[in-house]
Formats: C-alpha cells, sequence, structure tokens
C-alpha cells in the first residue's frame, strides 16, 4: 500500500494499483503480439515467394513467353499487358475523375445534387471489384461489341478505379487554402480561371499521387479482368484494341492454379515481377508528390 | 450610363492631382468644409443605403458613404462591427458566401455594381483587394503579378506591366533578379507587397485593403503605409484597419462603424482624419478613439 | 471587343465547361444505373426459368453437372462462413494493432508501422491466394490438421483475414485518435490506468467508427474472389465445416466465365443472379456501415 492511502481517513479506497497495472502491462503485450503477429504473416509471405521464385528471375523470364514447360516459360506478354492496361485506364480515368472532383468541390458545394452524388461515388467504392467486371462484360464487351480486348478491360478498370480517383482528388482540392480562391477571384477571375490558375496547380502533388496509387490498384485486379476475357495463355505481344491479351495477375493466376511444384516457382516469378512493378509505382507516386509540392508552402 | 469596360488595358498616364501633395495640406483643404468632402475630389464609390446580411443576419445595417477619390479612407471600428463585410460589398466578394445578400446600392462610375446584369468578374477587375494575411499563389513573382492581366485578357506588354507594378508597389528593385523565384520565398512584408502589386496590375481604379498590415512586423507595416500614400496619388485606397494609430497616420478620411444591440453594423460619423481624431462630433466615436470600448 | 459582347462570350464558355464537367461527374450514377440495370435485366431472366424461391431457399447448387440445381444457400452459406473466419482473425488483430497505434506507440514508430501496414493493403489478393496455397494451407496440414485437403474455407479465411486486417486496423484507428486529448485526459486525472482509460473512455468513444470498420471489412471479405478460389476451391456443397472446401458467390461466377459456357445457357445467366446477390449484399453491409457512424457519431464541441 502506498504512504498516501495509508494516510487517507474517509472514504476508504482499495485501488488494487498493482492488479490493475499488471493488466495493463498484459494488454500491451498482447497488442505488440498483434502487431508482432501481423508483421511476421507479412514477412513470411515475402520470404515464401522470394525463396521460391527468385532463382527463375532473369532475362528470359521476362522476354520469354509463357509455355507449356516451365523452365522456359516467361512473363514478357502479361508485362507488357499489365503496362498498356495501367497507362490506359490511367488517360481514361483521370479527365473524368478530376473533372467530376471539380465539379463536386467548387461548383456545387452545398446543393443536395451535391450530396447525391457523393453518396453515389461512396457506395461505388465499395462494390467488389468482381461486380465491375460483370458490368464490363455487358457493357463493353458485348453491348458496345468491343469483344474480349485490352480496350474494354481498361474502360471496365477506369470505372473500377474512378471513385477512388474522385474521392482523393476532392480531398487535394479541398486541401487548397480559402485565401488561394479568394485572391484569385478578387482579380477578376472566372470560376473555371480559378480552378484552373489557382487551385489545380496548388492541388496538384495530392491529384497526381491519388492516381497514380489507384493505377496500382487496377494493376493488381484479376477478378474483374477474367470475366472480360483476359486469356490465360497468351504467346505474344498484345494489341490493345485488337487481340487477345493477358496481364500479370492473370499469369500468376493461371500459374498457381496447376499445383505441380515447377509451375508454383515460376508463378512465384511473375509475383516478384507485379510486386515490383507495384512498388515501383508507389515510388514513384512519392517522388511525384515531393517534386510537386516543393513550391508549395502553407 | 455604363461605361465601356475595355478588354484590353491601355495605358494611360494618370493627370497630376490638383490637390498639394502634402498630405497636411490636404487635410486643411478639407477641414474647411465640414461635410467633409472637397470639391476638388469627386467621389468614386457612393454607399446608398446598402446593408448586408448573412441568410437572415444582418450584419452592416444601413451605411450611406461617399469615398472620395484618390484618397486613403479608412474603416475603423471594434472587430464584429462589419467592417470587412462593408469593404468587401465593394467589389462585389460577399457574392462568393452563398447566403449572403446585399441591399441598397453600392455606385461604382455612375452604375450601381447590385444592378441585374452587372458582372462581378468585371467589377473585380476594377476594384483590387489586398488581404489582411499575405496570399500570393505558389508561383513565381512574375506569374503572380501576371495572374490578374492574363486571366482578364490583357493585350499589350506583359513584361512592362509586370515592371510597373512592382515599381508602383515599391518592391521592382528587390526582386528585379530574381522574377522567376518563388514569390513564398520572400519576407512577409514583401510577400504583401507583391500582392499589391498583383493587385494594381490590373488597372484597378479602388484598392480595397483588409487590415493589411496585422501580419507584418513594424517595419514592414510603416513601409505599407507609405506605399499607400503614394498609390492614392493614382488609386482609391479604401483600407480597413483596427489599428486606430494606422488610421490616424495613414489615412485622409476616416468611417467609424460600431455594433447596435442586434450585431449589426451602422455608419456612427465619417469625417476627415485630422477632426474625427481631434474633435469627433459623436460621443461614441469619441468613447472609441479614446479606447474606452471595442 | 466590347464589354458586353465580352461578358457573353465568357459566360458562354463559362456555362460550356460546366456542363462538361456536370458530364463528369454523372459518369458515376450513370455506372450505378447501369450496374442495377445490368444485374436486374439479367436477373429476371434467370427467373424466367428458375424460379425465385429456388433460387434463395434452395439448398442444393449444381449448376454445371445434372441434374441441375440452382439453390443459391450454399454459396451463401460459404461466403459467409469465410467472411466470419476472416473477421475472427482480422478483428482481435486489427483492432489491439489499431489500439497500439492510436495509444501506445510514438510518432517514429507510428510512422514506422503505417507504412507497413499500407504494404499490406496494397498485396494484391492473388499474391495472398498463392500464400494460401503454398503457405498456410501446408502449415495447417502439418501441424493440427492433418487430414485437411488442399482447399479449404478455414485456409481461405485465415487469408482473408490477414486482407482485411489493414481495413480494421487503419479505420480503427483513425477513429480512436479523433477522441479528443480532454477525454484521455480527465479520466487519467481521475486515477486511471491507461489500459483502463482506453477500455472505459476511448474506446466506448470510438465506438461507432469501430463497427463500420468491422462492417466494411466484412464486405471487403464477402467480395472477395481470388484468394478464395485459389484457396477454398469450387465445390459447392452446403457445409459449416470449415475444413471442407467450398465455392463461394464470386468463385462460382469466376468459374462459370472460365469456362467454355454459352452465353445464352442457364449457366451463364445464373452467373448474373449470382452477381446481383453479391451486390446486394454488399451495397446492405456499406450502408449499414454508414448509417452506423451517422446514427452513432458523437459530436465533439
Amino acid at each position: 500500500m502506498s504512504v498516501l492511502a495509508r494516510a487517507a481517513t474517509t472514504p476508504r479506497f482499495e485501488p488494487a494499483l498493482m492488479r490493475r497495472r499488471l493488466s495493463g502491462t498484459i494488454f500491451y503485450g498482447a497488442c505488440l503480439a498483434a502487431i508482432g503477429i501481423t508483421l511476421l504473416a507479412i514477412v513470411i509471405l515475402l520470404y515464401d515467394i522470394f525463396t521460391r521464385g527468385l532463382t527463375h528471375l532473369d532475362l528470359n523470364f521476362l522476354t520469354g513467353v509463357p509455355s507449356r514447360i516451365p523452365a522456359r516459360a516467361g512473363v514478357a506478354p502479361a508485362f507488357v499487358g499489365s503496362l498498356q492496361l495501367g497507362i490506359l485506364l490511367a488517360v481514361i480515368a483521370f479527365p473524368l475523375g478530376v473533372g467530376a472532383a471539380v465539379y463536386l468541390e467548387e461548383y456545387t458545394r452545398a446543393s443536395r445534387l451535391n450530396r447525391l452524388l457523393r453518396t453515389n461515388i461512396a457506395n461505388l467504392a465499395g462494390v467488389p471489384s468482381i461486380v465491375y467486371g460483370i458490368f464490363g462484360l455487358a457493357l463493353f464487351v458485348r453491348a458496345l461489341g468491343l469483344g474480349y480486348t485490352l480496350f474494354a478491360a481498361a474502360l471496365t478498370l477506369a470505372l473500377l478505379i474512378l471513385p477512388v480517383v474522385i474521392i482523393s482528388t476532392m480531398e487535394a482540392i479541398r486541401a487548397v487554402p480559402a485565401s488561394q480562391r479568394e485572391a484569385a477571384y478578387a482579380l477578376g477571375a472566372t470560376r473555371w480561371q480559378v480552378v484552373r490558375g489557382a487551385v489545380l496547380p496548388a492541388a496538384a502533388p495530392g491529384i497526381m499521387t491519388g492516381i497514380i496509387l489507384a493505377m496500382a490498384r487496377a494493376i493488381g485486379e484479376t477478378a474483374p479482368l477474367i470475366l472480360i476475357g483476359a486469356v490465360t495463355f497468351v504467346t505474344y505481344l498484345p494489341q490493345p484494341f485488337d487481340g487477345g491479351y493477358t496481364v500479370l495477375p492473370i499469369q500468376v493466376y493461371s500459374w498457381a492454379a496447376r499445383f505441380q511444384p515447377a509451375f508454383q516457382e515460376i508463378s512465384a516469378t511473375a509475383i516478384i515481377v507485379l510486386l515490383a512493378l507495384l512498388v515501383l509505382l508507389n515510388v514513384l507516386a512519392i517522388v511525384v508528390r515531393v517534386r510537386l509540392s516543393r513550391h508549395l508552402q502553407w | 450610363m455604363v461605361s465601356d469596360l475595355r478588354e484590353g488595358i491601355a495605358l494611360t498616364e494618370t493627370t497630376t492631382t490638383t490637390s498639394a501633395s502634402d498630405p497636411r495640406a490636404r487635410i486643411h483643404l478639407a477641414v474647411d468644409r465640414p461635410d467633409g468632402h472637397s470639391d476638388d475630389h469627386d467621389t468614386v464609390v457612393e454607399f446608398r443605403g446598402v446593408s448586408c446580411y448573412y441568410g437572415a443576419f444582418r450584419a452592416v445595417r444601413d451605411v450611406t458613404l461617399s469615398v472620395p477619390r484618390h484618397e486613403v479612407t479608412a474603416i475603423i471600428g471594434p472587430s464584429g462591427s462589419g467592417k470587412s463585410t462593408l469593404l468587401r460589398a465593394i467589389n462585389r466578394m460577399n457574392d462568393l458566401v452563398p447566403t449572403a445578400r446585399t441591399e441598397g446600392a453600392v455606385v461604382f462610375d455612375g452604375l450601381d455594381i447590385y444592378a441585374p446584369g452587372v458582372d462581378a468578374v468585371e467589377v473585380r477587375r476594377r476594384v483590387g483587394m489586398v488581404f489582411q494575411k499575405p496570399n500570393p499563389f505558389p508561383k513565381s513573382i512574375y506569374e503572380n503579378v501576371a495572374f490578374g492581366p492574363r486571366v482578364n485578357g490583357f493585350r499589350g506588354d506583359l513584361d512592362e506591366l509586370v515592371e510597373r507594378s512592382l515599381r508602383r508597389a515599391a518592391l521592382w528593385d528587390e526582386v528585379k533578379d530574381k522574377l522567376r523565384s518563388s514569390a513564398l520565398a520572400l519576407s512577409g512584408g514583401q510577400q504583401q507587397r507583391v500582392c499589391i502589386a498583383r493587385a494594381i496590375a490590373t488597372e484597378p481604379e479602388v484598392v480595397l485593403m483588409d487590415e493589411p498590415c496585422s501580419a507584418l512586423d513594424p517595419r514592414a507595416t510603416l513601409q505599407i503605409e507609405e506605399l499607400m500614400r503614394e498609390l492614392s496619388e493614382r488609386y482609391t485606397i479604401v483600407i480597413v484597419t483596427h489599428n486606430m494609430q494606422q488610421a490616424a497616420r495613414a489615412s485622409d478620411m476616416t468611417a467609424f462603424i460600431t455594433m447596435d444591440e442586434a450585431r449589426a453594423g451602422y455608419l456612427v460619423e465619417v469625417a476627415p482624419t485630422l477632426k474625427m481624431f481631434t474633435n469627433p462630433e459623436d460621443r461614441l466615436t469619441e468613447d472609441y478613439i479614446s479606447g474606452r470600448f471595442g | 471587343m466590347t464589354g458586353a459582347a465580352a461578358r457573353g462570350t465568357r459566360r458562354w464558355r463559362e456555362g460550356a465547361i460546366e456542363a462538361v464537367l456536370f458530364l463528369s461527374a454523372s459518369v458515376g450514377v450513370v455506372t450505378t444505373v447501369g450496374i442495377i440495370v445490368v444485374l436486374a435485366v439479367e436477373t429476371f431472366e434467370f427467373f424466367v426459368q428458375v424460379s425465385p424461391l429456388e433460387f434463395l431457399t434452395g439448398s442444393v447448387w449444381s449448376a454445371m453437372i445434372r441434374p441441375y440445381a440452382f439453390g443459391v444457400i450454399p454459396l451463401v452459406v460459404s461466403t459467409l462462413m469465410i467472411a466470419l473466419i476472416a473477421l475472427a482473425i482480422a478483428v482481435p488483430l486489427g483492432l489491439l494493432a489499431a489500439v497500439y497505434l492510436a495509444e501506445y506507440a510514438s510518432t517514429r514508430t507510428r510512422d514506422m508501422l503505417k507504412p507497413i501496414l499500407e504494404l499490406l493493403a496494397g498485396i494484391p489478393t492473388i499474391v495472398l491466394g498463392f500464400f494460401a496455397i503454398t503457405v498456410v494451407s501446408p502449415a495447417l496440414k502439418a501441424t493440427v490438421l492433418p487430414s485437411l485437403g488442399p482447399f479449404s474455407a478455414l485456409a481461405a479465411g485465415i487469408v482473408v483475414g490477414l486482407l482485411v486486417l489493414p481495413v480494421i486496423a487503419s479505420l480503427s484507428e483513425d477513429a480512436m485518435r479523433a477522441v479528443p486529448r480532454t477525454l484521455r485526459e480527465g479520466s487519467l486525472a481521475l486515477g486511471a490506468t491507461s489500459f483502463e482509460t482506453i477500455r472505459k473512455v476511448v474506446f466506448p468513444a470510438a465506438l461507432s467508427g469501430v463497427m463500420a470498420s468491422i462492417i466494411l471489412a466484412m464486405s471487403r471479405a464477402v467480395g472477395e474472389t481470388m484468394a478464395v478460389l485459389l484457396a477454398a476451391g469450387t465445390n459447392p456443397t452446403l457445409t459449416l465445416d470449415p475444413r471442407d472446401s467450398v465455392q463461394t458467390m464470386t468463385a462460382f461466377i469466376v468459374q462459370v466465365s472460365l469456362g467454355d459456357t454459352p452465353q445464352q445457357s442457364i449457366q451463364f445467366k445464373s452467373l448474373f443472379a449470382v452477381g446481383a446477390t453479391l451486390f446486394a449484399m454488399t451495397l446492405a453491409l456499406n450502408l449499414l456501415s454508414d448509417w452506423l457512424v451517422r446514427r452513432f457519431r458523437n459530436v465533439y464541441e
């Protein structure tokens, strides 16, 4: 018992400090354990992938085409397909996303229409990616007759990431201080001139980061692409508007689904390539943000 | 009638003012006329029964006030009394607040700027504004000053316009070698002068200043006050300030605004500055100036 | 150009720009309407051949093998089972991690750990599916469940749990950090320990955000495809045993499109019906999550 407790007369407390502190320590330990388990899982996952797949990572793999013989298989069509898909969908989603965000943030701020549009976008962000695949199949592949092409896939995935792009662009725009807008308005600028001259340049780092990260997310998608006809055995480099194509995640799946160890190894190698591409995109996003915000000091 | 608002900004050399350049001489002239207006200076902006509302709340009540041309007019009063709202009524910046409403007429160059059919964008080219906290764009000094002329379709020598504006803002010598560097790299006082140069680059007739020195150190403050004096030879300056010494030092005319019981701002008194601070007519004015409230 | 003419051109141009921006914003609405229309139309066509009652209440699903049966309950149960296993992993780990990040970690530690959580969130689901079949399943088989087959709901659930863990951790942490300092200080000043403050003050105050994060995580788990496809297989039996191979709604959808199913066949149409069910479920979960946040959010002065 502490000195203070002994001195107290009425009312009497029994603080039981030791027991309570013990529970706290146990809890803290549990928190650390949770973090530890999570980190451990990540480490094991990466370790497994790298030990399985690194041996096959060579120039042949990067430039070759898939083959029935695992040792000779390559990932070039899938890699090129992923790159083409990523760039195409970013080009489609960027103007739509930024335009929508500008409209919501600068043109209709407090109206009911605005709330309706924003709720709608929030809901779309939560729709499973496979449902987008179903929609893309029905609309782009069948109804619009685009067939099983990379272009249809780019349109579908652009819709998939559109809500995310809109939300991150809206946040970037919101972060621009009101005083910047006021200064531009006071100089006699119209609303669009304010947006183009003062708001968008200041929001550019956040906008670019958002689109690059969304692009990375789309490149990792598999299920919607299966629905819209990405083929699993492609031995040629894809033409976006024309014939069959494949992308890295699909290649990973098709190799992993054959349960032979040899195929699982090259599946891991393909995963390494995919992860490398994603890491590169994330690094690019950070670099872009740093470079563009050098001029901004709020 | 509606004056023809030109698309291009013609280079005009202002005529030399007829008043003596010595500030004290000017005030002396004005004091001869007890109504506060000198016949040498016509009115450039006139409030006629102007009330400003934010939704149901009336922020400014029934102000009638004439702002004389080529002078520095200060609006003083306790905080929250609607001074900024009144100032922003001149360039229709209150329009940017969705619930804002203005009643009465604000007559600029013979035309009520709140009349239907008047485009606020054009009003804002002709009435410039400098804000409390310097807010240059995160661009180069040149780009900041060129922004206004560019959006308003300036056809002419932009380099010359930028230089002239920076000279008139007493900043040219300090930045002429680094026009392409970021405006945000300058000191607070310099940034505010960039904002002044930016505002006058659209060749306005009136420049509004909303407590332009409150974020600046004393030395920069004095620089801006001297600058206001120089600028008033070419432009009309209207400044809101909570600093009475500043109003006494730097203005020709002073208007005192305070709140009534409903927290609406109303005009108590307007007079030449010297008279306002030595012999005010209204008891409230005297109380405010001697620091008894506000 | 005179002032009036310039005004006119400018007004026209501003109007045109606003119209273009409005069109961009309406792509979202068009997408939502489109998704609903597509699902509804195709499902309706499906219901012409298979009664809605049989679909919604039937307990046998056999779309590819005769005799055909289209009772969706096995798919739904499998989906929910895997989602619940995932939550069983993600909720404790995620919440404890969130508490650590919000209450115990120093800024430097948090700056180091948060990117790692982002990393986990950014791993493509196919990679997690791979992890399930190469590590998780064999590990389970080697340790606690020697009779485990290559496919199991348990392996899928574990991996999906890892997948949604960042959702719970991140959103719960935000909710806890949003609780004002003064509340914590009040509790500590009364002589409560750190742990008690978390348990009795911070966590209850952040409860709506925490619950919303859990529901969102469940929605993600329900919508997950590749990880469960690889880990759980394509066996649409109705079972509650996590050791069995099962087929989720999403896995079935993929199975149909991987095959050579003709587009007018009943199997193909069933894809849309299952898709509609999936969409309805995730929509309901997302709306529930929103409602929770709105209804029970504490407003701090």
